[in-house]
């Protein structure tokens, strides 16, 4: 029989997630700190109107850029928070998720041999719908000391003439990083210069404990060379609903719906309207939920000084990067380790890319109560390696 | 900071000063500060524990009222509000807008105990026209907290 498959697609890597979460799975008593999605539920007013339109007969397909109403709504959001003016009708999709928007805003922009610019940690979707788009990624490795943002230079010295876009993933997973408006402003110049166009990933948008979030598709000359891409599932805890959305420049947009529309038809309805309801009346729940990350990220922030253990503090997301060089081991390797003898999973930050070495990934999407007890287990760790290392 | 700081301790009176300032990215003769602050302008009016009494021992019944009054001139409702919380068997009086009054919150250790106290007590005041008692029969919902429910990660292991 002929190999039934395809080249290109057996050639990507599997995340590098996965292993642990195999091994987290089986093993009794294991807490894990790796998952990156919210621990709340769905605010209830939220599902109560997915429950209501299915109780109206509400189970028919939307238009394929979505439901009217939610379009409107999205746009209305992104005038409010960002001072961004999309017509909802020619400028916006809702998608399944942000990562769809991120595959088709891909697969619309590019053509074969296109360089696309991926700053990395970050999360692991990108450089493989890059691939599949046909395009050659680019890997620009952020470094610790600028805390993980992207700076005009490290952009300068990626660009060649083949590039023709740059990813930017802030506020960032893993890394917890933020780019604040004079990093956008340094990063739209060089931009507007080179003529290449950004994916802006703003999922994480509502979670940031610094300022409020900054668009770069909000500065000058930048909307009509930018794709935002955001959703409900980090916002609002609305992971399992699959919804997000894609705004920027008409021809842009048209072809996305064009793909769309052929491979996916269109974004689940019931989830569309629950999320009418989210923006609409979801202020006060973000809020809340924002709230309670920062408490954790402050907790975090604390014990890990009070542990001597080295990390830049993240203003974004809801994840922590501690840096764990000084115990002279890959990521790979403490976390194994950790997993296995403190029973504790969190992700090797090599999981988000080569440059990630060095560092792990800690989620906080979980109740202080269990925070406390993964963190207790870190500091006999921690205490462990260093005993180690001084007696070796 | 003090909207915070009240919601944590809402959920949470156990929880110290240091670990407060933590949370709240402020130092901890702050939180002391306002802490004392909001018990002395009334603010914070007691630090309480919830229990569900149910998985214990001990017998305990409760009930709401609800109370007609007539209201007294000169001072409405509080003096006959203030005859009835003055019963330590009273947990909670509430002045209330519609078809009665007051709704009164009673414990008591067994239906008994609560009915006597209805008919000798609370309805023979010169101001009350009429009662009508409801026993509580389960708890569902209590401040805010769901009653023993298990609180499980049913998050499922998802990459990436």
């Amino acid at each position: 029989m002929r190999n039934p498959l395809s080249e290109q697609v057996v050639n990507i890597k599997p995340s590098g997630i996965r292993k642990f979460f195999d091994i987290v799975s089986e093993m009794k008593d294991a807490i894990s700190l790796g998952v990156g999605e919210p621990d709340f539920d769905t605010p209830w007013h939220i599902r109560d109107e997915g429950i209501y339109s299915l109780e109206k007969g509400r189970t028919f397909y939307t238009s394929n850029a979505g439901l009217k109403e939610l379009k409107i709504e999205v746009c209305n959001y992104l005038k409010r928070k960002q001072g961004i003016d999309y017509d909802y009708n020619h400028e916006t999709i809702i998608t399944v998720g942000g990562s769809e928007a991120i595959d088709i805003g891909l697969r619309a922009m590019v053509n074969p041999g296109d360089e696309v610019l991926i700053p990395q940690p970050s999360y692991v979707s990108y450089e493989p719908c890059a691939i599949l788009a046909g395009a050659k990624p680019v890997i620009i490795n952020l470094k610790a000391e600028n805390e993980f943002r992207l700076t005009a230079q490290e952009l300068l010295d990626a660009i060649t003439d083949k590039t023709k876009v740059l990813i930017l993933p802030f506020p960032n997973n893993p890394t917890g990083a933020i780019m604040e408006r004079a990093d956008l402003e340094a990063v739209a110049k060089i931009v507007i210069e080179k003529d290449i166009f950004v994916m802006s990933d703003e999922i994480y948008g509502e979670l940031t404990y610094k300022g409020g979030h900054v668009s770069i598709a909000s500065l000058p000359g930048m909307k009509e060379r930018t794709i935002l891409i955001n959703g409900f599932s980090k916002a609002y805890a609305m992971t399992g609903w699959r919804l997000g959305y894609a705004c920027g420049p008409k021809e842009i947009i048209e072809q996305m719906i064009k793909i769309h529309q052929f491979a996916i038809m269109c974004a689940p309805t019931t989830s569309q309207y629950a999320a009418v309801e989210a923006l609409r009346n979801g202020d006060e729940d973000v809020l809340e939920m924002r709230r309670a990350y920062n408490q954790r990220r402050r907790y975090l922030m604390h014990v890990f000084k009070e542990m001597g253990l080295e990390c830049f503090e993240p203003y974004g997301a809801f994840y922590v990067f501690p840096c764990i060089k000084e115990f002279g081991m890959t990521s790979d390797e403490f976390a194994s380790r950790f997993l296995e003898e403190e029973k504790v999973a969190v992700v090797p930050g090599t999981a988000f890319g080569e440059c990630g070495e060095g560092f792990l990934r800690i989620s906080y999407a979980y109740s202080l109560d269990n925070l406390k007890v993964a963190i207790g287990r870190l500091e006999k760790f921690i205490k462990r390696l260093r005993a180690e290392r001084q007696g070796a | 900071m003090r909207e915070e700081l009240l919601s944590i301790i809402e959920k949470n009176s156990r929880i110290n000063v240091q670990e407060l300032a933590v949370l709240l990215g402020v130092e901890e003769t702050d939180v002391v500060n306002e802490l004392a602050d909001m018990e002395k302008e009334g603010i914070i009016c007691g630090y309480h524990t919830l229990i569900n009494w149910e998985k214990t021992s001990q017998e305990k019944v409760n009930a709401l009222i609800e109370v007609r009054v007539t209201p007294q001139r000169g001072q409405g409702f509080d003096s006959i509000a203030e005859r009835i919380y003055k019963y330590s068997e009273v947990h909670a009086v509430y002045l209330i807008s519609g078809g009665y009054d007051l709704l009164v919150s009673l414990e008591g250790k067994s239906l008994k105990e609560i009915s006597s106290f209805v008919s000798d007590k609370l309805s023979t005041l010169d101001s009350v026209l009429s009662t009508a008692t409801h026993f509580i029969l389960k708890k569902y919902k209590d401040h805010g907290t769901i009653i023993s429910k298990k609180n499980e990660d049913e998050r499922e292991m998802i990459t990436p």
